[in-house]
């Protein structure tokens, strides 16, 4: 018998094979250095696993706007980053309200339903609006025209937040109730990335229930697959659009507040890396898809914690938690090339 | 040219006439896509009870028709009307409601959802008891739709998803029900089939504009037919006469 190489040798694909095998290698060889090194303890590691699920659910939750919006409409909404921003910032007076009069610790639980309430409801305006004149209008334009548009809206979004709220960083107050950890089966979690976490599971669970279980939900999966016969259902296609930028502008509002929680800091800017990184947990988990969303979220959100302590503690670099942006994008980059889809697959553009 | 039947807009076929008796009635309605001309006046009605069918070539323009009669795209000139009402301008999601059913070519199942979900949004501007009975008749027709209930419309075979398209639009509670080539794609022996389900459902009542390429099956089914050229009707008669039309033997039964 004559040796024949396999029918679907070529060139690029031993290229991939040989890559991924690198990229093993590296990841392998990395992490042991770290962990025989023993630089972090195991707690340390937990702390960084605990942090990046609470960030991955920040991450997830402005995700889910990315990707609902593109379920229904093909087009990727870039000022997401900054309705998302407007929440938390709009939310921020209100907090310090309640921070100077007491209120916040006098009554933790109200308080922050009022934040969070005002947060959701400013962010889903913002996108209500923002759909309604920056993109309604262009429905039927060619698909890179309402890119350049979202990108007129991010701008114009940030900078009137900029020029109305101003320019410094602002601190949300803290809470009493929030502070110190709890215990969750033996460990010892921070407050506020535990309620970071638990809320979004809520959110998300009653995301996936409006999603598959309500009459409008139906709708918009309706509208997702086919806009045509969508309408010959009975369906307003063009409420239902609006009714998804209403969803994902509320789940960006709550990001808002538990992003504030956890990183203290909002100012017109945080929408702009919260937005990119959001996006590219959508696209990494696969874009148009819902539980991809969450899981691009946790994977980004654990990657850029852990993974530079992982990759590169046993190696001598000074400062490897500032690496974590370089290290997230190219895990990014590498599922990508492997995965293109997204690693739970995305929802194609029907005819 | 002697034995050509009537051509439209001289005296008409046999069908009622005055306004009120009929369910659809297209009048110098003219349809563009951009600047294609896809609709150049066509004048049309449909009777209660009937089945009608336009047949003409690729690109005749009969999906265009339907899908300006149920408001998907929207005439620039001329009148749309259902039951004596002017619908021309009407949204689609407004026009379901009023009583038009639409199986538009190429099935279009949703085909992420069940069976179910899809005949549902069927029913998507209902409620009530009907709509339960409205189910049961489509289960009826189509005893294979119910078994496969809960699988993904997407894992249908062609002749099934053709099914489920008719099945989600009779969920509509159509006074006219349009379909777009039901038989296109489907075995010769699933085309018969799908052809007596859509007498069935006439003869339960329910008023049909069907369009067709298999012009042969759709004039055995039809009382009346529309023959669309380059979006304008050249010919309107029974279907019998059509049949019989040599014109329309040599253009649209493949004889010579
Ligand atoms: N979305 C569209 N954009 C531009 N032109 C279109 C579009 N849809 C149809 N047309 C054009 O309009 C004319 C009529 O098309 P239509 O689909 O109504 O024909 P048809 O009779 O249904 O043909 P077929 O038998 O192939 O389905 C054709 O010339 C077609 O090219
Ligand atoms: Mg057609």
């Amino acid at each position: 018998m004559r040796f024949r190489l396999p029918q679907r040798f070529n060139l690029v694909s031993t290229i991939l094979w040989g890559l991924r095998i690198v990229v093993a290698v590296l990841v392998l060889a990395g992490s042991w250095a770290t962990l025989s090194s023993g630089k972090l303890t195991p707690d340390a590691w937990r702390e960084l696993i605990v942090f990046g699920i609470a960030q991955g659910s920040v991450y997830g939750l402005i995700a889910l706007g990315y990707t609902l919006v593109y379920g229904v409409l093909f087009m990727i909404n870039f000022a997401h980053g900054d309705v998302f921003m407007t929440g938390a910032m709009t939310a921020f007076f209100v907090a310090r309200n309640f921070g100077e009069s007491g209120f916040i610790n006098a009554n933790p639980i109200v308080a922050l339903l009022i934040i969070f309430a005002v947060s959701m409801l400013t962010s889903m305006l913002v996108a209500i609006v923002l759909e309604r004149i920056a993109y309604r209008p262009l429905r039927r334009a060619p698909r890179l025209v309402p890119l350049i548009t979202a990108i007129g809206a991010s701008l114009f979004i940030s900078n009137s937040i900029r020029g109305i709220y101003g320019e410094q960083s602002q601190s949300y107050p803290s809470v009493t109730a929030l502070q110190g950890r709890l215990d969750l089966f033996g460990i010892p979690i921070l407050k506020t990335q535990a309620l970071v976490i638990a809320s979004a599971i809520v959110l998300m669970i009653a995301l996936v229930y409006f999603v598959e279980r309500t009459r409008t939900g139906r709708a918009m999966r309706a509208v997702s697959e086919d806009k045509d016969v969508a309408a010959l259902m009975g369906i307003n296609v063009d409420r239902i659009i609006v009714t998804t930028f209403a969803v994902g502008g509320l789940l960006a509002g709550a990001a808002g507040v538990l992003y504030a929680l956890v990183f203290n800091e909002v100012d017109w800017f945080m929408g702009f890396l919260p937005g990119i990184k959001a996006f590219t947990a959508a696209v990494l988990g696969g874009i148009g898809n819902i539980a991809g969303a969450m899981v691009g979220g946790l994977t980004l959100g654990v990657l850029e914690s852990v993974g530079p302590f992982l990759l590169l503690g046993g190696a001598n670099v000074p400062s490897p938690n500032q690496l974590r942006d370089v290290i997230a994008f190219t895990v990014l980059v590498l599922v990508l090339i492997f995965r293109p889809n997204g690693i739970l697959g995305r929802s194609e553009p029907g005819r | 040219m002697s034995s050509q039947p009537a051509v439209h807009g001289q005296s008409g076929p046999p069908a009622a006439q005055t306004p009120a008796e009929r369910v659809l009635e297209l009048n110098g309605v003219h349809t563009y896509y951009g600047n294609i001309h896809a609709l150049k006046g066509v004048t049309m009605d449909v009777a209660p009870g009937e089945i009608v069918t336009l047949i003409g070539s690729n690109g005749a323009g009969k999906s265009t028709t339907l899908r300006t009669i149920s408001g998907i795209e929207r005439a620039r000139e001329g009148t749309v009307r259902l039951n004596g009402r002017d619908i021309t301008k009407m949204p689609a999601h407004e026009v379901v409601a009023l009583g038009v059913g639409h199986a538009p070519e190429g099935r279009r199942v949703f085909s992420r959802m069940s069976v179910a979900e899809n005949l549902d949004l069927g029913a998507f501007r209902r409620s009530g008891p009907d709509v339960a009975t409205d189910l049961a008749r489509v289960y009826d027709l189509f005893p294979r739709l119910k078994e496969r209930r809960t699988q993904k419309a997407g894992t249908l075979s062609g002749g099934e998803q053709q099914m489920l398209a008719i099945g989600r639009a009779l969920m509509t509670q159509p006074s006219v029900l349009l379909l777009d080539e039901p038989s296109m794609g489907l075995s010769p022996i699933l085309t018969e089939q799908i052809f007596k389900i859509i007498s069935e459902i006439n003869d339960q009542g329910t008023t049909v504009l069907l369009v067709e390429q298999n012009a042969l099956m759709a004039l055995n089914v039809a009382q009346r037919g529309y023959v669309l050229q380059t979006g304008k009707i050249i010919l309107s008669d029974t279907a019998a006469n059509l049949a019989a039309n040599e014109q329309v033997r040599q253009a649209y039964l493949g004889e010579i």
